[in-house]
């Protein structure tokens, strides 16, 4: 008898190697993801590391120095006030992925708790979904300036605020899939086993529900960054003189055609991080996937 | 033989609604059916679709409420259990579905799959679960590899054995097999058949086989009910039945099977009519607007079920000794 738990241990212990290094090919056979992870990994460097190490602040004026194009001394130029629109990017960068990320975590994991909850507890669905009808009602600024104005702006609050906003959302996604799983045999395959509620629902519904998920928080990230940078357009956001790139690129706008620096760089970096998440987004979903399992042995 | 569980009048009905302030209807899938499955034997339910067999199976595992009736396991009713106590008959009855491709969770592996029934039960450790997963993979034909493969990795066939391996795993006393067959081609068929008559002798089970091909129910059953619009209208043994069926819509049934020889000439008895909307069954008994038989009380009354000779139950007025 120990002889044989030995094997099968040793045979596990193969197998999950195997498994591993599978995962590691499939992993690298998806250009997709490998670029997205590229390319986020690089911009959290940029943005949260080297942050550290530059030395011009983002915050000091130097009135003499207004609208200077990019130089080796000011890489991104200068803006209005003679800021170092390089720094400000790093900066703001800092502040706009943190909020986004946080933002797309709080919205995902409660959307992803409500969503399946409504669909697998018909009682609740009618509260629940009601609930995130009269959310989505509102539009999404107006929504968020509401709960800024009765909260004030700083940006805790803003992740606050924009959490409740996308709840609904990912809530709506999740709710509708899970519908579909709900109704497979395999979770009836389950209940027939006296599985409890909790386990059908964590462990069975919730996996299948992933690739919608996923989708919807790459949007929900993006949506996140523009909709915080409105929001400190209208002074509801992060307060003035802290940069994130939502307030960077409406300071921009204002000399659009004298200083095309002040946009064009937030803008970049707004984009290039949007589509690293997108990328990354996709190719996650394909590796959770195991249908799409394409680099065998 | 011993019975292994009875069934006494099982009823199920669902409500319809029909939005606020209207009138209720009620379809009965199930409208008190009654019969015992003996230890060690294959009971056949047949049926047209819709005539409440796969409701029956369901009954019995409390995946649908019963609406009224009694179902003995052990000296004690199932329907009336609480949970607690529930778990324990659910080690001993288990299922194997019709649809193989709905029936495993497409993101998890075959292993994590059989493991779960013993997760849920609490049988094992990591490795002595993972040791049972491996024999009862091995007993119904995969090596130690197909562990972490994928349910898409599978055929029909291949699935509906996992799907097998999954109600094995646990020793149960009963498997309920849903259609286990009607998904699948008919090479296949005769596979997933042979094997579960193979596990049947080695696992000592008893079946309760639910299906509507005819023939493939001849071919595994002992004993075979004959359902229509939630009742059981005859019960047999199944060569008997085939042999000279009683009621006449069994024998309408048997006579609508292909015959294999094309110069054997048989007449065929065809029924006239739809099956009736179990939303409003006809009075009486329920066959009797498609009867070719069909006499007065037959509108009127509803036959009850009589034991003739050597056991077998007809519900119909006019079958006679």
């Amino acid at each position: 008898m120990q002889q044989v738990s030995i094997n099968t241990k040793d045979l596990k212990k193969r197998m999950y190697a195997e498994q591993r290094s599978l995962w590691i090919k499939r992993f690298f056979y998806n250009k997709m993801l490998v670029f997205g992870s590229l390319l986020l990994i690089l911009l959290g460097f940029l943005v949260l590391i080297l942050p550290f190490f530059i030395k011009s602040d983002p915050l000091v004026m130097d009135t003499v120095n207004r609208f200077k194009a990019p130089s080796s001394e000011h890489w991104f130029g200068t803006d209005s006030y003679g800021r170092d629109v390089f720094s400000r990017v790093i900066y703001g960068g800092r502040v706009s992925i943190i909020i986004g990320l946080a933002v797309t975590l709080i919205s995902g994991f409660f959307g992803l708790v409500i969503g399946v909850c409504s669909a697998y507890y018909r009682s609740l669905d009618h509260i629940l979904m009601r609930f995130c009808d009269g959310l989505m009602a509102f539009p999404a600024i107006l929504l968020a300036i509401a709960i800024m104005a009765t909260m004030g702006p700083n940006s805790f609050n803003v992740v606050i605020a924009l959490s409740i906003v996308f709840t609904p959302y990912v809530a709506r996604v999740v709710r509708s899939s899970a519908i579909v799983i709900k109704e497979q045999t395999y979770i009836e395959a389950l209940k027939s086993q006296g599985a409890s509620a909790w386990r059908i629902l964590a462990l069975h519904i919730a996996p299948n529900t992933i690739s919608p998920l996923i989708i919807q928080c790459t949007f929900i990230f993006a949506d996140t960054i523009l909709t915080e940078a409105a929001l400190s357009f209208l002074g509801a956001g992060i307060p003035a003189p802290e940069p994130s790139w939502g307030n960077i690129l409406y300071d921009g706008k204002l000399a659009i055609f004298n200083a095309w620096w002040m946009t064009a760089f937030p803008g970049v970096a707004l984009l290039l991080t949007v589509l690293g998440l997108n990328l990354f987004g996709d190719g996650l979903r394909d590796l959770l996937d195991p249908h799409t399992n394409k680099a065998k042995k | 033989m011993q019975p292994l569980i009875e069934v006494k009048n099982l009823k199920k009905y669902f409500e319809i609604n029909n939005g606020i302030g209207k009138k209720k209807n009620v379809v009965k899938a199930i409208d008190d059916v009654s019969f015992t499955i003996f230890k060690g034997e294959t009971y056949g339910l047949v049926g047209e679709s819709g005539c409440g067999k796969s409701t029956t199976g369901r009954t019995l595992l409390k995946l649908i409420e019963a609406t009224s009736g009694e179902c003995i396991y052990n000296g004690k009713n199932i329907l009336q259990m609480k949970n607690r106590e529930m778990a324990e008959v659910r080690r001993d009855f288990q299922m194997v579905f019709q649809d193989p491709y709905s029936s495993l969770n497409p993101k998890k592996r075959i292993g994590q799959i059989l493991e779960e029934s013993l997760i849920i039960h609490k049988i094992g450790d990591k490795n002595s679960r993972t040791e049972m997963t491996l024999e009862i993979l091995k007993k119904v034909g995969f090596q130690e590899e197909h562990y972490f493969r994928y349910p898409h990795e599978f055929s029909g066939g291949q699935r509906q054995r996992i799907g097998l391996a999954r109600a094995l795993i646990l020793n149960p006393q009963l498997i309920i097999c849903d259609e286990p067959v009607s998904a699948l081609d008919v090479s296949i068929q005769s596979q997933v058949i042979n094997l579960l008559q193979e596990v049947q002798k080695s696992f000592d089970l008893t079946y309760l086989f639910i299906a509507h091909d005819l023939s493939v129910v001849r071919h595994i059953s002992d004993r075979i009910g004959v359902m229509y619009l939630g009742n059981i209208v005859e019960e047999a043994q199944t060569d008997e039945l085939f042999e000279r069926p009683l009621h006449p819509y069994t024998q309408a049934l048997i006579s609508a099977v292909p015959i294999s020889h094309p110069k054997q000439a048989r007449e065929k008895i065809k029924l006239k009519g739809e099956i009736p909307s179990p939303l409003n069954p006809p009075s009486g008994c329920v066959f009797h607007t498609r009867c070719p038989y069909a006499t007065e009380i037959c509108q009127s009354q509803k036959p009850d079920m009589r034991t003739f000779s050597s056991g077998r139950r007809v519900a119909c007025h006019l079958v006679e000794e």
